[in-house]
């Protein structure tokens, strides 16, 4: 998938956070250079969710820590607010760094386990400053409640005292104390079971409504991103495949990627029959990316004009942009780029 | 998916029907496996009753902590050594009774009667042998082949898990392959002896959804092509909904209900079983649903409380759910669907005690109840 470019970007006045065009590359063991972000643009409304998904690989981590500026992407400009932040440095971006708050994967290892739960949660507040000490405990108490926890019980704890649903929960009062305007979700939920998952998923909501907070929530369970987003981006190996809107995105898929995430889904129905796997093999390297669009070798509609040129993203259905070629839409009107319906 | 009241055909209801005349392979009972720790007696497993048919599978389910790994590997004899298996737990291994069997001596009960597929292939895989040697190596151990023949039968065994080009790959180390390809060539371990049991652990759940996809039909195909036995342990129902011909859903060291696949979504006795489908979220669901999350936590089985241990947080909790232990009982309807439940859904008693505490807005054990709560 090869898709590049912007069509996807929206022209608003509430725009919040706008990536465009990120690179991010690493330095492989051998010297050679991993591809582990190749032109990746998207951005968030205010009061928005996100999703990014995509298999182990894609780069969605990656888009997440280039959007932090940990570390800052090979190339690429991250605006909040319609401010760069890619070179700000110090106090500046310590400053923008309280808009933009990360919450991770491993709850228990993205705490620090020799301090406390209400020190951690506060920490942020005491390095911005200009809060005395009372009001510091005051949001402090009152964030951990607002997470579900007790601050009574909870506040003088450290983290191994903790189940992993809670960490998550002292992960979120971590971020949400500095009252921020985008958070950037990194699969909070992949590690805990179902019936903790729902509680955190239940509570991402909750914290989206009461401060018209903008995410951005990366997973790799697409019906986990499905519930929390209002517009999905589809990665693969480390480009776009398809923008959309959550509610129709994996119902008419138009990307053949897209479409193979959504046949894949184990649905909890016996009476759903199980097809044959939709796509066989398995991502190629990001040190050697294929030419064209990056699906290729996987696609089952592969055509020889999808190794030589690479497809742009761009509007194939009202709000839906599609990197393919030959995308799976009956064809509308000239120029819509031909159907190639299975 | 709501209740409904219809149950289907009677005792011995088969999701495949007719492939299942055949003897029984695996039959457990009252397993009970403790742990000693620091803080004491963990009942990992706490009286666990299986049986299993020769080509049937069996989906067990349940969260961290339930007991369903420890199960499997009390089955396999590969508990750690702070295990106690309890008097009186008996596994028969196609009749014969696995207690007095050390595998060790035993060299064929790994591999030829038991094979198990672990969540991460790199448990079962050597790093520093090529995968084509670890696969020839068991045959020429297990089924006395020679060196030609087992390096045949082997490139043979990874054409029959799929791997692309299986001579290339034969000469391959594991971290030459991907997390799928590993698994496959576990998988092809795992059957090389064409094992009567096997029991696979979560095998794709550290595997990307268009590769789990994959496996799962690798495994059900050569499962149904060699008649044998198999239990899928999963922490996701949507894993075994399609896949398996009866699930046993776990929950603190127990199974809590027990059905055909079919007959255990169309009409869910526990309401752990059905709470822990509506926390799922779905894609046919709209965004920002609000889940039907299930309040607390699985508990830690060390001393427990008696009563129920999902009762705590059990919408339809009574006293009587705080002060005994219900016991996995056949439905009135059908003999193979049972539940360890005194107010199971769908039923008369079930009913009443589930609106007692919507009406109160709240169960006997003092967990908040509105009528939005599961169903």
């Amino acid at each position: 998938m090869a898709g590049s470019g912007t069509a996807h970007l929206r022209d608003e006045a509430d725009v919040v956070l706008r990536a465009e065009n990120l690179i991010v590359e690493y330095q492989g063991r051998g010297g050679e250079r991993v591809f582990a972000v190749s032109d990746v643009s998207l951005d968030a409304l205010r009061g928005e969710t996100v999703g990014l998904v995509g298999e182990s690989g894609c780069g969605k981590s990656s888009v997440a820590r280039a959007i932090m500026q940990l570390p800052p992407p090979t190339a690429g400009t991250v605006e909040l607010d319609g401010e760069p932040i890619e070179h700000l440095t110090g106090a500046d971006l310590r400053e923008k760094r309280r808009k933009l708050q990360m919450i991770f994967q491993d709850p228990i290892s993205s705490l620090n386990p020799s301090r406390k739960v209400k020190d951690i949660i506060a920490e942020g507040l005491r390095i911005q400053g200009g809060l005395s000490k009372d009001e510091v405990a005051a949001r402090t108490t009152a964030m951990i409640e607002r997470v579900g926890l007790d601050p009574q019980r909870a506040g003088d704890r450290r983290p191994h005292e903790f189940s992993g649903g809670q960490c998550q929960r002292i992960s979120i009062a971590r971020a949400m104390v500095l009252d921020p305007e985008v958070l950037i979700c990194d699969e909070p939920v992949s590690a805990l079971d179902v019936s903790v998952q729902a509680q955190i998923m239940n509570l991402l909501k909750e914290m989206k409504e009461r401060y018209r907070l903008t995410m951005v929530f990366i997973a790799h369970d697409l019906a986990v991103v499905k519930n929390l987003s209002d517009r999905i981006v589809v990665m693969y190996l480390g480009k776009i495949c398809e923008v959309g809107g959550s509610d129709d995105l994996f119902e008419s898929p138009t990307h053949p990627y897209t479409r193979a995430l959504a046949q894949s889904i184990p649905e909890p129905d016996p009476d759903i029959p199980i097809g044959p796997a939709a796509l066989t093999g398995d991502l190629p390297s990001p040190l050697a990316p294929p030419s064209g669009c990056r699906f290729r070798t996987r696609c089952p509609l592969a055509q020889d004009r999808c190794a030589a040129e690479e497809p742009a993203i761009r509007e194939i259905l009202p709000g839906r942009f599609t990197a393919c070629h030959f995308p799976l839409v009956e064809p509308r009107s000239p120029g819509l780029g031909a159907g190639a319906a299975v | 998916m709501s209740g409904q009241t219809t149950v289907g055909a009677g005792p011995g209801e088969n999701e495949r029907v007719g492939k299942h005349t055949t003897r029984e392979v695996l039959k457990v009972d009252n397993l009970r496996v403790w742990f000693h720790t620091p803080a004491g007696m963990l009942r990992a497993v706490d009286g666990v009753d299986l049986s299993l048919r020769q080509g049937e599978t069996l989906g067990v389910v349940g969260e961290s902590g339930s007991g369903k790994s420890v199960m499997s590997r009390a089955i396999m004899k590969i508990l750690p050594r702070n295990a106690e298996l309890l008097e009186g737990s008996r596994i028969l291994l196609d009749g014969r009774d696995l207690a007095g069997v050390n595998p060790k001596k035993e060299k064929h009960l790994w591999g030829v009667d038991l094979a198990m597929v672990f969540q991460d292939p790199m448990t079962s895989l050597t790093p520093v042998i090529t995968v084509g040697h670890q696969l020839s190596e068991t045959l020429r151990y297990h089924r006395k082949l020679d060196r030609k023949a087992a390096r045949s039968e082997a490139v043979d065994l990874l054409r029959r898990v799929g791997i692309p080009e299986p001579e290339k790959r034969y000469h391959y180390y594991p971290h030459n392959l991907s997390g799928g390809m590993r698994q496959r060539v576990t998988i092809a371990l795992a059957i090389s002896c064409s094992p009567k049991l096997l029991i696979a652990d979560e095998p794709t759940t550290a595997l990307d959804v268009t590769v789990q996809h994959q496996i799962l039909n690798l495994l059900q195909s050569l499962q149904e092509s060699a008649s044998m036995s198999m239990i899928l342990v999963t922490h996701d129902l949507g894993v075994v909904a399609g896949r398996a011909d009866h699930i046993a859903v776990m929950y603190a060291g127990r199974v809590v209900e027990r059905a055909p696949t079919r007959q255990l979504f169309r009409q869910m006795r526990h309401p752990y079983t059905r709470a822990l489908i509506d926390a799922i979220p779905r894609v046919g669901m709209p965004s920002q649903t609000r889940l039907a999350s299930i309040p607390g936590r699985p508990p830690v089985i060390i001393d427990p409380p008696p009563g129920c241990s999902f009762a705590p947080r059990c919408p339809s909790a009574q006293d009587r759910c705080l002060k005994e232990t219900p016991e996995l009982e056949s439905d009135t309807d059908s003999a193979s669907h049972a539940a360890a439940c005194f107010y199971p859904l769908g039923t008369a008693a079930g009913d009443a005690a589930r609106q007692r505490n919507v009406e109160a807005g709240v169960s006997a054990a003092g967990t908040p109840v509105t009528s939005g709560t599961v169903i």
